[in-house]
């Protein structure tokens, strides 16, 4: 019966846990009916927009497709190409290190923020404004803003460093510093971290603190004993969903090598993806030249699959440790 | 008498001296911990502004000037402003900022809540598989699915070049809105739909005239996330629109902008922050939906 009313919408195994054993078919039956005259439109739109290009990924990923004639089957000749290639293990290796180093900036950033701005007693309604606001900027224009306020020769960071007798690097012109400077970029753009752990910190219960002091513990320990295990769903979310954003990094990345390229400059410029030396190349970057601008289809299509596979295994995580946050109401 | 008074005079003043003291202490502590919270909120909050500080300041310097250390403008340079509405394009691609992040947002409001409706407060069969497909869908980074996207946009509807083929998905439902839009619904007590039923309304006119009217704070953020979302996209309209300039949006014409006008850092800044200004403005606006919503999205449940 589910597989009916659901269409192909479920999984067999994921719609064979849902179902439950009808007591009144006929109720049932009127309320799948009541559902289903809610959410079709979202059904097909899943089915155009989901299912159909997700099997046709995965099956052009075995062909080879120069998107004008068919189709030819190949095997795993694209699977071979791809794993073969170094910009697709660097471009692994930068979105590793941005997980690494750029997520738990943020998470740590965001957190000491939210703290900040719940023990703060005057402007704290300002100060949150204000930390917020950059997460704002559309990414484009923060990524431009960026480009000049680190730009090595006149930019505002390097005027004032020098001022302070530091010779500032060369940032996005650098191999060794695009990737920081590009975690700089994020970091100033935590607002909706902090947020979500301001609403967090402010619902850890006021007594257990009290508690906590009666008993002498420190500020240490209260924050260690009682603020993390109560912020812990709230900083894995932050973490997963964090993980999932680092493997989608694109626009910021494809920006800043445009403009510190000097490529914007000089319109129809080959487009040099990754600048300096793929240094911020990421998947997202590799599907799109391959696919867009090389037409080498079936290898993006490899590069799509393995993204795919990896952000579903996080996703599936998030699922699983999120069972509090997802869970349904009745 | 007066040595019983003494001693307990002088049992008693070291006590007291000692509690006033560590009382001023405690006070001292606490003034010290105060400035020191505030001194670094202030120092943070200085830190985080002035990027916007800089972008205004150069994006008001004459040309040449911007390309020095300078960082105080000599001579204050508005008409640089009118000079970026001038150039080719940026006029379209507000009219098409808009378009696509007006039109994309009503389409996703219409079509999300009646999903979030029956995800949140209707029970039927498979309805946890789909509200796992829901979150899964919006986990998913869109490059997975956009080569045969593309082609399909490109070949059976003939849409390339145009704004459409990130718009129309949006009429079918958004999967991050439906999530947010469900997450909201669930704190909306269950008597209130009971009721409605009870007096003979269908699940449509339950929605349309109890649920709706009970839900327009988190509409309005869903709304606010969705302009925003549309506004700000930047792979969407460079996959399907690059290739024809009149469709271009402001997020993507912005780097064409740099290239321009390609050692003119003022006249880039001035438009880099033409595009930021909608968006603070309207988030200065109606922040206590936004904070709301995003509050929604991570801890409420």
């Amino acid at each position: 019966m589910s597989a009916t009313t659901f269409g192909r919408g479920a999984t067999p195994a994921t719609a064979r846990a849902a179902a439950w054993t009808p007591r009144q078919p006929g109720r049932r039956r009127r309320q799948n009916l009541a559902a289903l005259g809610l959410i079709w439109p979202w059904l097909i739109g899943f089915g155009i927009f989901f299912v159909y290009p997700l099997v046709s990924t995965v099956w052009f990923s075995f062909t080879h497709y120069d998107q004008i004639n068919p189709p030819t089957w190949v095997g795993l000749r694209n699977w071979r190409y791809v794993f073969g290639l170094h910009a697709f293990w660097q471009s692994l290796g930068n979105t590793a290190w941005l997980v690494v180093v750029m997520v738990s900036l943020r998470v740590v950033s965001g957190l000491g923020l939210g703290l900040l701005v719940v023990r703060v007693k005057r402007g704290a309604g300002l100060l949150r404004t204000v930390f917020y606001l950059p997460y704002l900027a559309p990414p484009v224009a923060a990524t431009i803003a960026f480009a000049f306020l680190l730009n090595p020769g006149t930019g505002p960071v390097n005027t004032l460093l020098s001022k302070v007798g530091i010779q500032g690097p060369d940032w996005f012109n650098d191999p060794a510093w695009a990737k920081p400077a590009l975690t700089l970029l994020a970091v100033w753009g935590v607002g909706d971290l902090m947020v979500i752990f301001v609403a967090s910190l402010l619902d850890v219960p006021a007594e257990q603190y009290e508690a906590a002091e009666l008993d002498g513990a420190g500020p240490l320990q209260r924050f260690r004993y009682i603020t993390i295990p109560h912020l812990r769903p709230v900083l894995t979310f932050a973490a997963i969903t964090g993980v999932i954003a680092t493997l989608q990094y694109y626009t910021q990345a494809v920006v800043v090598a445009q403009v510190a390229s000097g490529r914007a400059d000089q319109p129809g410029a080959p487009f040099d993806a990754g600048y300096p030396n793929g240094s911020t190349l990421t998947l997202p970057q590799l599907v799109y030249s391959m696919g867009f601008q090389h037409f080498e289809t079936g290898s993006a299509c490899v590069i799509s699959v393995v993204l795919f596979v990896i952000a579903m295994a996080f996703t599936s995580v998030l699922l699983r440790r999120g069972a509090g946050f997802i869970a349904a109401e009745d | 008498m007066a040595d019983l008074t003494e001693s307990l005079a002088l049992t008693a003043r070291p006590r007291t001296t000692g509690a006033v003291k560590s009382d001023q202490w405690r006070r001292r502590i606490g003034v010290l911990e105060w400035v020191g919270l505030h001194a670094v909120g202030l120092g943070l909050a200085i830190v985080f502004v002035l990027p916007f500080v800089f972008l205004l300041l150069t994006s008001v310097m004459s040309s040449d000037q911007a390309l020095t250390t300078d960082l105080w403008p000599r001579t204050w340079h508005w008409e640089n402003y009118a000079q970026v509405f001038r150039t080719e394009g940026f006029v379209t691609w507000w009219k098409n900022s808009l378009m696509y992040a007006g039109l994309g947002t009503a389409l996703t409001i219409v079509s999300s809540t009646p999903v979030a409706y029956a995800l949140a407060k209707m029970r039927f069969t498979g309805r946890n598989a789909a509200l796992m497909l829901v979150i899964s869908m919006m986990m998913l980074p869109p490059q997975v699915v956009i080569v045969p996207m593309y082609l399909l946009w490109a070949k059976q509807f003939h849409l390339t070049g145009t704004l459409w083929p990130i718009i129309i998905p949006l009429a079918f439902g958004d999967a991050y809105s439906i999530f947010l839009l469900r997450q909201f619904l669930l704190t909306i007590p269950r008597e209130y739909i009971d009721a409605a039923k009870v007096d003979g309304c269908g699940e449509w006119r339950t929605l349309l005239s109890v649920v709706v009217p009970m839900i327009k704070p988190a509409l309005v953020a869903v709304a606010l996330f969705q302009f925003f979302y549309c506004w700000n996209d930047y792979f969407g309209p460079q996959i399907y629109a690059s290739e024809n300039p009149a469709a271009w949006t402001l997020s993507y014409g912005l780097q064409s902008f740099k290239g321009a006008h390609h050692v003119n850092w003022n006249l880039t800044m001035a438009a880099t922050l033409l595009v930021m200004a909608p968006v603070i403005v309207i988030f200065l606006l109606a922040q206590r939906a936004f904070i709301r919503g995003v509050t929604l999205t991570g801890v409420k449940g």
